[in-house]
């Protein structure tokens, strides 16, 4: 073996290392691992948004795939995202449920009422603390939940036409199919 | 004159005491250091490069609402811990535990070290044992032996007769 060929290690190092500073660009550093990944959603009594004297719990996610949907009046990309939110529970192809968190009911009701409603149940979390267990750390995210009520995936931020084709739906689709 | 510059100074040096400020009471001198810990060991999960003490972000914030409530129930530093790991992952640890997906992370620099290090040595070594003293003077001839010896013997005689 040519010796000559030694002086190419470190161009070789240096093509290593333009790839993984490149990978390295791709990754958001903001995003977090789900710590509850693939476990329960942590047990809640929390009220109906609009009924508060009516309380919910864990219960709620028994029996369907569900898209839990966590959002705020103070929240910018939550406004982004409510009209595609819409769209999405008009095709009723998942539960939808909401939860309302660290915010003002009476602004949050509004809301609802002003962009419409896309969530067959709404829960309210005015302490953060249901946020809290289930490891939320800023809205917009939305978690898919199977229909034992296990938290599978999350995303976070807006929800849009290619989060939810290839992410969301195909999730969905495949807990959907698993028994009951 | 002199009171701008101070003025700058104020204004430029005071970012450390923006730290975030509550209002907590703790039923002992220790367990409020631990909260000091604590708040400061644990990272905010929303912020990249901030602690919970320094953070003034909302979900600082109710951590460290929860870190001063299950201090005084008195829960260990372990349960604290272990109660946010569960929550937002290891991310919120700036120790982070000793694992397989760490192992880069706590051993990768000392291996970096010890790698650069043999390299060196590896280096050093060839390049004695090609040049080193001793090694020039084995492969002389009989006749080029006498030579040196003969130019060595002469450069001391002229310094002599220099002097």
């Amino acid at each position: 073996m040519n010796r000559r060929v030694l002086l190419f290690i470190p161009f070789v190092i240096f093509v290593g290392l333009f790839f993984l500073f490149n990978w390295g660009m791709d990754q958001d550093p903001t995003k977090l691992e789900l710590a509850r990944k693939d476990q329960p959603v942590p047990a809640f009594v929390l009220p109906d948004l609009h009924d508060p004297s009516k309380t919910l719990n864990q219960e709620i996610f028994k029996g369907k795939v569900s898209l839990l949907n966590v959002w705020a009046t103070w929240c910018p990309t939550c406004r982004a995202e409510h009209p595609y939110l819409v769209r999405i529970h008009e095709t009723g192809q998942v539960q939808m449920v909401g939860l309302d968190y660290k915010d003002e009911r009476e602004a949050a009701l509004k809301w609802l009422n002003d962009l419409g409603n896309p969530y067959d149940i709404s829960l309210s979390d005015q302490e953060g603390r249901f946020g809290l267990d289930l490891g939320v750390y800023g809205a917009p995210e939305t978690y898919v939940i199977d229909k034992q009520g296990i938290v599978r995936y999350r995303h976070v931020g807006a929800v849009d036409d290619k989060v939810w084709k290839e992410i969301l739906l195909p999730m969905v689709r495949k807990y959907q199919k698993e028994g009951v | 004159m002199r009171a701008v510059m101070y003025a700058a100074c104020v204004l430029l040096f005071s970012s450390q005491v923006w730290a975030a400020i509550d209002a907590y009471e703790f039923k002992s001198e220790e367990d409020l250091k631990r909260y000091e810990r604590l708040t400061y060991e644990l990272r905010c999960p929303k912020c990249q490069n901030n602690n919970l003490r320094d953070s003034n972000a909302p979900i600082a914030k109710d951590l460290r609402r929860e870190i001063h409530r299950m201090i005084n129930e008195g829960k260990t530093d372990d349960e604290i811990i272990l109660f946010m790991v569960e929550r937002y992952g290891n991310f919120v640890l700036y120790r982070p535990p000793v694992n397989e997906s760490t192992w880069i992370i706590w051993f990768g620099p000392a291996v970096a070290l010890l790698l650069g290090v043999a390299g060196v040595w590896w280096v050093a070594r060839r390049r004695s044992a090609a040049a080193g003293p001793g090694a020039a003077g084995d492969d002389l001839t009989e006749d080029e032996k006498q030579r040196l010896e003969a130019l060595l013997g002469s450069g001391q005689a002229s310094k002599e007769t220099d002097k």
